[in-house]
């Protein structure tokens, strides 16, 4: 599915895309968050961007692993240790591998919602990132199994993401910042929920 | 002495909390790691780690912590800082580090000062 030198191309347009929507990322974090977390994504994948040239050549596992880790020290928010911590599960998954198939993906994936939940100690329903990963990667599953190409289950995965977006809207946050402003927090999207659709939006476009 | 860490997104507000529980226990080892390195608001895990290193001792260090990110980042910072004696504890900030300052003065283990800390969310104010 995917060498080392595609997950660097990969991580670049995710930091380009998060550099795109930083600002609608914060403003959706304005309402129900502390108006930070497109500004605090942006910043730590544009360190993410200058630590690459130094590891484009390890293999995928030490890659996701320094990814997660420039994200732990620099993001600055709740999304670092979050997101940090996905990107360390994921890469720990598949560590010292330089080519992965579609099941290493899944691997990863799971990792990644699995070390969401450990650091987060959240779960599905509580209007966070994981209304977007856990569908989506239920639904790249099924189209794994199904034998569908990587362009076909990643594109499920994405419309499986953007329906759990439009399900942050509907409930009550229970988890994280939002959760302070309780009832008024229904109508708005989850900004963690969005980046995260953001972020798989970026491997997508290279299949 | 127990070394104490004040987490705080905000770095007036983990220096204030400093501030006051010097005041109370000014022999203590307790210091501040607020806010990110430009001074901005978030939560830095360079911060947070050198603040541990700076009070750090055989008798161990307590983190408290103001709220999501700073727990989240905390827990990182322990988790690669492993064989250490370094506890997050869950009590409100003000209050649990002046109770847990003035216990580490008077020399208690790390138990005690964490016991302290927390004792504090059960005290009423008036």
């Amino acid at each position: 599915m995917t060498d080392n030198k595609k997950v660097v191309e990969i991580i670049k347009v995710m930091a380009e895309i998060i550099h795109e929507n930083a600002q609608f990322l914060t403003d959706l974090d304005a309402p129900i968050g502390d108006n930070d977390h497109g500004i605090n994504m942006d910043r730590g994948f544009q360190k993410v961007l200058e630590d690459l040239p130094g590891i484009e050549n390890s293999d995928i596992g030490s890659i996701l692993k320094k990814t997660g880790m420039d994200l732990v020290s620099t993001v600055g928010g709740s999304s670092g240790p979050l997101y940090g911590t996905a990107f360390m599960k994921a890469g720990a998954a598949v560590a010292g591998k330089n080519e992965i198939d579609a099941d290493d993906f899944i691997d990863i994936m799971e990792a990644a919602v699995g070390g969401v939940q450990l650091r987060g100690k959240a779960e599905q329903g509580e209007k966070t990132m994981l209304d977007a990963m856990i569908p989506a990667v239920n639904a790249i599953k099924k189209g794994v199994d199904a034998g569908k190409s990587p362009s076909e289950f990643l594109a499920d995965g994405v419309q499986a993401a953007k329906e759990g977006v439009e399900y942050t809207k509907t409930i009550i946050a229970t988890k994280g910042r939002a959760s302070y402003v309780g009832e008024r927090s229904i109508g708005h999207q989850d900004p963690g929920a969005t980046s995260f659709t953001l972020l798989l939006e970026s491997i997508a476009a290279l299949y | 002495m127990v070394g104490i860490v004040i987490v705080s997104h905000s770095k007036k507000l983990a220096e204030g909390v400093v501030e006051l529980s010097r005041l109370i226990s000014g022999e203590c080892p307790i210091v501040a790691a607020g806010g990110l390195e430009d001074g901005g608001f978030g939560t830095s895990y360079e911060r947070i780690e050198a603040a541990i290193e700076s009070v750090y001792s055989d008798d161990g260090v307590i983190v408290i912590m103001d709220m999501g990110s700073s727990c989240m980042t905390t827990e990182m910072v322990i988790e690669n800082m492993e064989g250490k004696r370094i506890e997050m504890v869950d009590c409100p900030m003000v209050e649990g580090a002046a109770a847990a300052a003035a216990e580490s003065e008077g020399g208690s283990s790390l138990e005690e000062v964490k016991k302290a800390a927390m004792e504090a969310a059960g005290e009423s104010k008036f």
